[in-house]
């Protein structure tokens, strides 16, 4: 229990998705300019990380590892993830058509967010069994949505102040960005 | 416009890392030394060049509705290959890069360039716009690389990723006064910031200077 604990804990603050390992970036600059939007941006992902994990995991150990088409890997988890994004966007596209529209290109694009398929490969490269798979798919999109509220709620403060001109837009939200993984290397001594 | 300038655009103006801003992940990872840059960029123009080609190839039998899955297939394909030899005959670059060879394949940049580049021309045009962009990808990736490696550590080096032989290697600033914040993920971000900042500095420039002469 305590291993599973660290675990979560690790994932999700200390090497954080965004802040530490650098994954998930294009959604963290282009969904981040409203908090309404980042906790949408953050609980989608967290479904699609979630549920893509759990079946990449039980396809590559039912399936591939079974009969030696390891190789196999990249082709396979690619095609569950992108699957997997667009169920979720006609799920919110049915059920909360004011979210579907403020996350806009964003949501097809959660098949290229790095970190769907990070948490997939990582999940059989670390040989993890069932439960650390499940702790692990729910820690890393945690993070994520936590860091990305954060920073989300930054930016609604930052838009009102007076940025130098060329570092206006995407610029300064990197030097934020940059504050925001010191304060985060500040809990490395937790565990 | 010709071709020479569409060629060009990718290393400056458009420079597909700090202009239009993709493929960041791999970017700010992995720019920690000037040889992880390098094979990066490498498997990054062989993949984007390859795919570029073959889905321009394709163009004409892919049904408009499937034909992100069938660009998704193309390229991870192309991945797993490159990953494959990198792991084969470059030990050393396959250990530093690690998990950023397989996520080449969620690299914006390829399928943002078959999307709205190679699905629409010939197939000499797509060889041409994957070369100038895995290049323009390349040269910001390394800008990034060589200014993190020489602020953290105080030398430039390159070695042979193949025998591990050291090609070439200078100290830029004496041991005591490297910065190491550089190596670490908040230096990634704000080497980023500033380079960023000063193109559009640049480019504000460069435009007012074309108005004034008008």
């Amino acid at each position: 229990m305590a291993e599973l604990f660290t675990l979560f804990i690790t994932a999700v603050l200390i090497n954080n998705i965004v802040l530490t390992r650098f994954l998930g970036l294009c959604p963290f600059m282009g969904v981040s300019r409203k908090t309404s939007s980042a906790l949408g941006m953050g609980g989608a992902v967290t479904f699609v990380i979630f549920g893509a994990s759990m079946f990449t995991y039980a396809l590559y150990h039912l399936v591939l590892n079974k009969y030696g088409l390891q190789y196999m890997d990249l082709i396979t988890f690619i095609l569950v993830i992108a699957s997997f994004v667009q169920f979720t966007e006609m799920i919110i596209k049915k059920y909360s058509p004011a979210l579907y529209k403020s996350l806009g290109v964003f949501l097809p694009l959660i098949t290229t967010n790095c970190a769907v398929l990070y948490v997939a490969l990582d999940n059989i490269k670390q040989g993890f069994d069932l439960i650390e798979t499940i702790v692990y798919s729910l820690a890393v999109p945690i993070g994520f949505t936590l860091v990305l509220y954060l920073f989300s709620a930054i930016r609604e403060r930052l838009d009102l102040s007076d940025v130098p001109a060329p570092f206006k837009g995407n610029a300064i939200a990197m030097v934020v960005a940059a504050i925001m993984a010191l304060a985060f290397g500040g809990l490395a001594g937790l565990v | 416009m010709n071709k020479l300038d569409n060629f060009k655009a990718g290393f400056i103006k458009e420079n597909p890392v700090f202009a239009l801003y993709l493929g960041l992940c791999s970017v700010l990872a992995i720019s920690t030394t000037l040889n992880n840059a390098v094979g990066m960029g490498v498997a990054v123009i062989i993949v984007l060049t390859v795919s570029n080609v073959i889905i321009s190839a394709i163009r004409k039998v892919t049904p408009s509705e499937i034909r992100i899955p069938v660009y998704i297939v193309v390229i991870a394909t192309l991945v797993k290959i490159v990953e494959m030899l990198i792991q084969a005959y470059a030990t050393d670059l396959y250990g530093t890069l690690g998990i950023f060879i397989p996520l080449i394949v969620v690299n914006c940049i390829i399928l943002g360039r078959a999307e709205a580049f190679a699905s629409k021309n010939n197939m000499l045009d797509s060889l041409i716009d994957g070369i100038g962009m895995g290049l323009g990808y390349t040269f910001g990736l390394i800008i990034l690389s060589a200014i993190r490696q020489i602020l953290a550590t105080g030398i430039l080096n390159f070695s042979n990723p193949f025998t591990s032989e050291m090609m070439f290697e200078v100290r830029l600033i004496p041991a005591d006064y490297v910065i190491s914040l550089f190596s670490t993920p908040a230096g990634a971000f704000l080497t980023f910031a500033m380079i960023a900042g000063a193109l559009e500095a640049y480019k504000s420039k460069a435009s007012k200077k074309v108005k004034e002469v008008k």
